[in-house]
């Protein structure tokens, strides 16, 4: 009697396994060691993934703002460093194009039944990342201030310097705006952002071959300078993070940050009375064209090439777990836009939604692209700090770009 | 000391040397000849959460079969050492033969990031090495002149730049001068200016790396200098006391003359030191204005796409090169003295 009760529980357990699909949580062995960028979002998300290893498995996760200078030599040892890593489309590219993650498309079919279709990063028919995220950087204000200026909120760069040079000379704040403006990624991400909004092409269509040095490269850099001379003197030196900490100090009005930043800005700690004055808005277009100068990005993460199937397996199922925690995403509505089965958007999420909407382009994912940013993060510095020319600074961006994408063999 | 004897005692420090300098270096040398493999690209389509279209991708499995054929990469020869991100012979060429006046050339070859971060190397070392022998020697000095009980402390005081790791003591004044740290806001203060900021020109920014670099360097002079001090000769101190000698001449005609050697010692670790500047540069988040000859290879290697090998090769070579030339005077002075000795 006994044992057939055990071996209806059995039945019962296994059919239900099989009704949907293997339960990814609980690991029991395998090693998972994550590599992700550092913000609060991933740290929402990373505990989530922590929860769902449970204790079986050898856990941990390296958080790290240089993740995108970690990835490849990190996973390009064998075994690599790491078992995965979160993935954005920037960083998913420069991954791809030395074989570093692995096709996901067996793990899927096996624990994946969770998952939206939106959420598989297909390439070539064969599943690369899953995504759990949307993200873009949009207008951040301050309402208070700028009711008190009588300042519409602004919807054009344009609009956002002349509010700037009102708040500045109304004697509130010396350096109203804020942008991620650190020489590096940061800056050429602005820069990007700055140049896809005047509805520039990178490169000539189909090739490798850059081509910046043009009318819109010059007003996105114009516009750029602008913008830095209505923001701390110290902007090369400014991170998002740094930025965000500029915002919670009071010292900003504006500013252009991502809208995971929710996050940490609109959480219990810091000023309260910075947190209730605190608005997002849409980002901006520049220099009268309709698309917001800003681009998609979806989060997600890939498992690595040069990892055990075992550790292969174990960190998928604990991310897996996560990224299709619908619980974690309504627990947090406003960390970030998740792109989980069963979330409903929190009140932050419309800036994405409206970039989206008004044609923001995702952030391009070419095999070459990480080149020209890497080559766009020292050569535009010198621009913004007033040493030299636009058509100078562009000129040497294409000229640093030539020689390394000679160097790495795409042209 | 025989011969024999001789080579049984450098030996274990030589095989060391060619194991983990000698070989590093040839490597270094052979992968700065070479350059990636063609990479053959292909189009696929590629669906995300903002949609599906057509993108260009690396044909892995070409790309492999290409890299296993040629694991080094592609010969380049010396092709990477005059690119325009190393010695940019072309570009210096076309300067020299389209620029207008002897500045206009200087400027535009100041603008490539080879010659850019040799100025800034250059510049350091020779900004940072002589005041760190001058301050190494003068504390070194004062401090032979304290009481016992008070030399231990003070000694330990005076090397605690040297034992903080650079990149943390660079973190440390990095936000002591920011606009808001305690430096910044009192220079603003003295300044009466609320815009001066230290990183924000890259004048202000190069003096700041060069205060920071001798700061940390003087302790190392002063460790040198003050171990030497205790070996000076009494006596003839002694008879330079009863002779009516003050302490100025003390110094300038005994002490100065027997520490002379280890000055130029000192000289050589300084300068061979500072050409290799990096942390400071990451620490002060200083890359947009200051880059030097290592800060070109770290970069190569950390930057977001494959790591640069033969780039970070070549810059290396070059640096090796650029240590070499620094160091040649004063290797030819200790020469001719070791000669004259004999």
């Amino acid at each position: 009697m006994k044992k057939l009760l055990i071996a209806l529980l059995f039945s019962f357990v296994s059919t239900s396994a099989f009704a949907d699909g293997h339960s990814p949580c609980g690991v029991t062995d395998g090693s998972i060691k994550i590599l992700a960028n550092e913000f609060t979002t991933y740290r929402i998300f990373m505990d989530e993934v922590k929860s769902c290893a449970g204790d079986g498995a050898d856990f941990s996760v390296t958080h790290s703002v240089d993740h995108n200078k970690l990835q490849v030599a990190a996973l390009s040892a064998n075994p690599a460093e790491f078992s995965a890593k979160l993935v954005t489309n920037g960083s998913i590219t420069t991954l791809m194009n030395d074989n570093l993650i692995r096709p996901l498309d067996d793990l899927v079919a096996k624990y994946g039944s969770a998952l939206q279709d939106n959420q598989k990063i297909v390439i070539d028919g064969k599943i690369y990342a899953i995504a759990f995220m949307a993200n873009a950087q949009h207008l951040w204000y301050r309402e208070s201030i700028l009711n008190d200026l009588g300042i519409a909120v602004p919807s054009t760069y344009e609009e956002v310097i002349a509010a700037a040079e009102k708040i500045k000379a109304s004697g509130k704040m010396a350096n109203p705006y804020a942008g991620a403006f650190k020489s590096g990624w940061n800056v050429a991400q602005e820069f990007v952002n700055m140049y896809l909004g005047h509805g520039g092409e990178f490169f000539k269509a189909g090739t490798a071959e850059v081509s910046i040095n043009n009318d819109k490269g010059v007003a996105a850099l114009n516009m750029m300078k602008r913008l830095t001379e209505v923001s701390n003197p110290d902007f090369l030196t400014q991170d998002t993070n740094a930025v965000k900490e500029e915002w919670e100090s009071g010292n900003v009005a504006l500013m252009h940050v991502w809208n995971s930043g929710a996050a940490s800005l609109l959480d219990d700690e810091g000023d309260q009375m910075i947190k209730a004055d605190t608005r997002l808005a849409n980002s901006p277009s520049v220099g009268g064209g309709s698309v917001p100068a800003t681009t998609l990005w979806w989060d997600g993460f890939g498992i690595a090439t040069n990892t055990s199937d075992e550790n292969a397996e174990a960190s998928f199922r604990a991310l897996l777990g996560a990224a299709t925690s619908t619980e974690m995403a309504n627990a947090n509505p406003n960390a970030t836009i998740w792109l989980i089965d069963g979330y409903s958007p929190g009140d932050t999420a419309g800036p994405v939604v409206d970039a989206a909407n008004r044609g923001a382009a995702p952030y391009p994912s070419l095999p070459y692209m990480s080149l020209l940013h890497g080559a766009l993060s020292t050569e535009i510095v010198e621009f913004l700090q007033g040493n030299e020319s636009a058509e100078k600074a562009l000129a040497d961006v294409e000229a640093a770009y030539v020689a390394k994408a000679t160097e790495q063999g795409f042209l | 000391m025989p011969h024999k004897t001789f080579f049984w005692f450098f030996f274990p420090s030589g095989l060391a040397m060619v194991l983990f300098i000698g070989l590093p270096i040839i490597s270094s040398f052979f992968q700065s000849l070479h350059i990636e493999p063609e990479q053959i690209l292909m189009e696929v389509e590629k669906c995300d959460p903002f949609g599906c279209k057509t993108e260009t991708k690396v044909d892995i499995e070409a790309t492999t079969k290409l890299q296993e054929e040629q694991p080094l990469g592609r010969f380049n020869g010396l092709g990477t050492y005059g690119d325009r991100n190393h010695l940019a012979f072309d570009q210096i060429k076309e300067a020299w033969n389209n620029s207008s006046s002897m500045s206009n050339f200087i400027d535009i070859l100041l603008n490539l990031p080879f010659y850019k971060a040799l100025l800034f190397t250059l510049t350091f070392c020779f900004a940072v090495t002589p005041p760190v022998v001058i301050l190494g020697f003068i504390v070194a000095l004062s401090i032979n002149t304290l009481t016992k009980s008070l030399k231990g402390p003070t000694i330990f005081g005076v090397i605690l730049p040297m034992i903080v790791t650079p990149l943390i003591g660079s973190l440390v004044l990095f936000w002591m001068i920011d606009a808001k740290g305690i430096l910044g806001a009192t220079i603003q203060y003295l300044f009466d200016d609320p815009n001066l900021s230290l990183k924000s020109s890259s004048q202000l920014t190069w003096i700041t790396l060069i205060i920071y670099g001798i700061w940390h360097n003087t302790p190392f002079a002063f460790v040198v200098f003050y171990a030497a001090l205790q070996t000076v000769p009494q006596d003839p101190i002694e008879a330079a006391i009863i002779d009516g000698a003050s302490r100025y001449d003390r110094v300038r005609h005994i002490v100065i003359p027997h520490l002379y050697p280890v000055a130029t010692f000192i000289i050589l670790i300084c300068l061979m030191d500072n050409f290799r500047v990096l942390e400071p540069i990451i620490g002060f988040a200083a890359e947009g204005v200051a880059q030097s000859l290592s800060w070109m290879i770290y970069n190569d290697l950390r930057s977001e796409n494959k790591m640069l090998f033969g780039s970070a090769g070549a810059t290396s070579m070059l640096t090796i090169i650029g240590v070499a030339f620094l160091l040649t005077p004063v290797l030819i002075r200790t020469w001719k003295e070791f000669r004259t000795e004999r």
